[in-house]
């Protein structure tokens, strides 16, 4: 697998380190109910077909990145800075 | 505690030639990451012009010369190598002292080209990676800013505690281009 990183260009995947779902862009207030903190912390997706993930270019310039990716084709759809996503 | 002697990272290590290649380490200078805070960017790369005479580098890039450079390490980072920085940067800036924490080398020559090609997987060949163009990307096993600062010559960077593992590296790399003649 290739990812695009928006800096550095196309790399390697395992430049990156994958965080996991793009759920932390979307995280609950502090004072959020309980259910909304369990949704937060334990509830995922397991999508066979696109799937919102975050990844960091840690072989690289250490950019926090949105990643699209198809989890049946491989196929990299969408890769856009975290600092710039939005839900 | 009076009799301590400051070394460099790659004391004891270098120069090596192997070949048409040679590795040596870089002048041990003053090296300051330079963060600028949110929309600032411009008014930083204006000051850092009139104090230092380089413009804030843009990605992939670096700016500046042999002993005043700024070299672009990351999305709003870069590294200031030589001069000591003038403290209107921190106006528009997080500058932080990280001296002693890089380990600076230079490879150069006939076919260095060559030898970066066995140890990091970006093309480096100069059609694509002109004079001023830096990356960062693995080198072997660390991960390492380079920039190329002359038709066959290209400054590395790594973590101080990596130097000897990256002596080590591309002095494999050096004697694998070296052997094949």
């Amino acid at each position: 697998m290739r990812i695009t990183c928006p800096y550095c260009g196309e790399r390697d995947r395992r430049e990156f380190y994958y965080r996991g779902a793009a759920v932390d862009l979307d995280r609950p207030a502090p004072d959020a109910d309980e259910a909304a903190w369990d949704d937060f912390v334990y509830q995922r997706e397991n999508p066979a077909g696109p799937t919102r993930e975050l990844w960091y270019h840690e072989g690289g310039c250490g950019a926090w990145i949105v990643v699209t990716r198809n989890t049946m084709t491989h196929e990299m759809i969408d890769v856009q800075l975290a600092s710039e996503a939005q839900e | 505690m009076d009799k301590l002697v400051a070394k460099t990272p790659c004391d004891g290590l270098l120069p090596l030639t192997v070949g048409s290649v040679t590795l040596s380490e870089e002048e041990a200078v003053t090296i300051h990451s330079i963060s600028p805070l949110k929309g600032k960017q411009k008014a930083l790369s204006d000051v850092l012009k009139a104090a230092h005479g380089m413009a804030c580098p843009s990605a992939n890039r670096a700016t500046g010369k042999a002993g005043a450079r700024a070299v672009w390490f990351g999305p709003a980072h870069a590294m200031l190598i030589g001069p000591v920085p003038d403290v209107a940067l921190m106006e528009h800036a997080v500058v932080v002292d990280q001296s002693d924490a890089w380990t600076v080398v230079r490879l150069e020559g006939a076919g260095v080209e060559d030898v970066l090609a066995r140890v990091v997987p970006v093309d480096l060949r100069s059609s694509h990676f002109k004079r001023g163009h830096t990356a960062r990307t693995p080198l072997f096993h660390m991960t390492a800013s380079i920039t190329r600062v002359g038709e066959n010559a290209f400054q590395i960077m790594v973590f101080r505690s990596m130097a000897k593992t990256l002596v080590h590296d591309l002095r494999r790399a050096m004697e694998g281009v070296a052997a094949r003649g």
